[in-house]
């Protein structure tokens, strides 16, 4: 049993680790607290699925698109929301408000289109019998969650750590004025975040809505606070801390459901949060001095 | 002068019974007609009317017919209390049926009881709706009524002896439903293997049904909404708990979502109903074909709670011999009706005495069917 909650574990904690990536790489580079990241995981689950049930696509073709569409959603409602707070030089806080605003206007507007009902992916878009592993049971979903947050997580990690642009973003996140004066475009690497983060997000969304088997236009809320938690434990703005802190979380809500009680699972994750702000304010894997633009 | 014409006219052609329409007893119903609600007041009122064609073909008391006088409440308490006066004191109705809503009947009902006639709730399921007073009866099976049959179910086809309860422990409906489902379990002496909760919003149940796996477990009883509810079935099937362990589920279930939702996983997925439309019983099948030839539409359960309540009405006035409240309503207490729903009687404090008519569900197929 163990190992088949170390597994669950996982499944929970990459879904997790994919979220708060998108989610910490922009406050690395935007400076920005971007709520606007629940909406995207509900953009790219609707997206995937009208592409599925009505337009006809096979899955990996329907959730690719979906989620660059979303990419480009996000490129234009981060750009509208967030370019002229920058412009203005607004505070923080001001940033996250704006977000707040924007993602309830967007969840409306989702909500009076779409309707609350819940909606689900076709039957057996994936097989939901179990495939067995010695004594582990996987379903294909969860082996698809495990497979694509890995090949997601490799990919964003070999374009930051190996490629020019990577290393542009890196620069930009330590130091904007500097990247500039270097001539990195700052601009169009904003935007260019913007897309890529959307695009992390929406994958979330979309295999979460799978898992489920259901796509409701607030779906990204729930995760919100996970990533609020996930970035806080492992401190804002780098995306490795959020990939472990993201797969801990989920170790910690399985084995507190699996082996003291559900009723603390979601406390517990939440409860390793605040005691990581009490003990190690910049986060369980941060720096001891908080990057500030 | 005309009038009179008329009159002298009536009499000379001999109308059959002229004195009929002024004998008519009035009865009056509050519903929900407009807004909304009217997805449950428009039912119940065409349960009402397609029972009173039936009625007023023989009459009671001796061949009287009844009238009956809807008014609209909107679903507003205060409009339904507004309404009730009204047809308590200008029309003076002999009963009434409704409010529609729980929290109207709370309104409107304490009326009814000031003047002493009979008010008879169809559709309201909340609890204390009999405690407003000793003129307020109710047709409907409380909810909570009906989850002791589904378990009492599951245990003699299935034999089961030990199970594991799920709830969603952030939703008022699920958590009531869930302590109705644990005294049941308790009640039929099924071992509670472990109660395990989650949130409505959650997306992943995988902790909580592994460790229910492990537990080797004959059943699960999960109390939730459909959405929530049908992703745990759909998980524990993925998780590989086999279909011999039997899963059933509070009345939150008894939706199509379950089984759209959680697709082949819900195979087999059990609920229990006061009403259902499937149900092989001639008189249900009767009922749903006037229905449907009448409106043009599936009756659902509140008219076929409303159409058995105008029948249990009718009877208590024969009974009673006469429109008087005091008789009508003795004679209501004394009410042995074999209805729609099952056989049906009050039991003194004035709810529904009996649950044979509560129909356990089974997904067959991709839609719940009576279970075999």
């Amino acid at each position: 049993m163990l190992a088949q909650q170390l597994l669950n574990a996982l499944v929970l904690g990459s879904v997790y680790a994919l979220f708060s990536m998108g989610f910490t790489l922009t406050f690395g580079v935007l400076r920005v607290i971007n709520l606007l990241y629940g909406f995207y995981v509900a953009a790219g689950a609707f997206l995937a699925l009208v592409l599925v049930r009505d337009v006809g696509l096979p899955l990996w073709a329907a959730g690719l698109s979906a989620a660059l569409a979303t990419g480009v959603i996000g490129m234009v409602c981060d750009t509208a929301v967030l370019t002229p707070l920058r412009r203005a030089k607004a505070p923080e806080l001001a940033s996250l408000i704006v977000t707040l605003g924007g993602v309830l206007l967007l969840n409306s507007v989702m909500f009076l289109v779409f309707g609350a009902e819940v909606r689900r992916f076709p039957v057996d878009v994936l097989s939901q019998a179990p495939i067995s592993l010695g004594t582990l049971q996987i379903g294909e979903v969860q082996l698809t969650i495990i497979i694509v947050v890995a090949i997601v997580v490799t990919a964003l990690f070999l374009f930051i750590e190996r490629t020019r642009l990577g290393i542009a973003v890196r620069a930009l996140a330590e130091n904007p004025d500097a990247a500039s004066l270097m001539g990195v475009n700052v601009e169009a690497m904003f935007i260019g975040i913007s897309f890529i983060a959307a695009t992390l997000t929406a994958i979330a969304g979309i295999l979460i809505g799978l898992n489920f088997n259901a796509v409701d236009p607030y779906m990204g809320e729930p995760l919100m606070l996970r990533a609020f938690a996930v970035i806080i434990i492992g401190g804002l703005g780098d995306i490795r801390n959020a990939l472990v802190a993201g797969l801990a979380l989920g170790f910690v809500e399985v084995m507190t459901a699996g082996y003291l009680s559900s009723n603390f699972k979601d406390a517990a994750g939440f409860a390793v949060m605040v005691v990581t702000l009490w003990l190690r304010p910049s986060g369980l894997f941060g720096h001891s001095v908080v990057r500030r633009a | 002068m005309k009038r009179a014409v008329l009159f002298a006219l009536a009499a000379a052609f001999g109308f059959a019974q002229p004195a009929l329409a002024q004998d008519a007893i009035k009865v009056g119903a509050v519903e929900g007609l407009s807004g909304p609600i009217a997805k449950y007041g428009v039912p119940i009122r065409h349960g009402i009317e397609l029972a009173l064609d039936q009625v007023n073909a023989k009459g009671v008391i001796g061949g009287r017919k009844i009238q009956m006088i809807f008014e609209d409440s909107a679903g507003q308490k205060e409009q339904a209390l507004t309404a009730m006066k009204k047809l308590l004191a200008v029309d003076h109705v002999v009963a009434v049926f409704g409010p529609t809503l729980s929290n109207e009947m709370f309104a409107a009902g304490p009326a009814a009881v000031e003047r002493q006639i009979p008010d008879i709730g169809t559709s309201t399921t909340a609890n204390g709706i009999t405690d407003i007073g000793d003129w307020i009866f109710r047709t409907s099976l409380p909810e909570a009524d009906v989850v002791p049959v589904t378990v009492a179910t599951v245990k003699k086809k299935y034999g089961v002896k030990k199970v594991a309860l799920m709830y969603a422990n952030d939703d008022a409906f699920s958590k009531s439903g869930f302590d109705v489902m644990k005294a049941a379990v308790e009640k039929q002496g099924i071992e509670i293997a472990t109660i395990e909760t989650f949130s409505t919003k959650d997306t992943d149940f995988a902790a909580q049904l592994t460790k229910i796996k492990g537990l080797n477990v004959d059943a699960i009883g999960i109390s939730a909404l459909a959405e929530a509810g049908a992703g745990v079935v759909l998980q524990a099937r993925q998780l590989g708990i086999p279909p011999s362990v039997v899963m059933f589920g509070g009345n939150g279930f008894n939706s199509p979502k379950v089984a759209e939702i959680a697709g082949k996983a819900a195979e087999g997925f059990m609920v229990g109903t006061p009403w259902f439309i499937g149900k092989k019983d001639p008189l249900n099948q009767q009922f749903v074909a006037a229905y449907k030839q009448k409106y043009n539409e599936d009756p659902d359960q509140f008219a076929a709670q409303a159409y058995d309540s105008l029948f249990i009405l009718a009877e208590a006035l024969d009974r009673a011999g006469s429109t008087d409240n005091t008789k009508l309503h003795d004679a209501l207490l004394k009410t042995d009706h074999k209805g729609v729903l099952g056989p049906f009687r009050f039991t003194p404090h004035r709810d529904p005495a009996l649950v044979e008519g509560v129909v356990v569900l089974a997904v067959k197929n991709g839609k719940f069917d009576t279970l075999e």
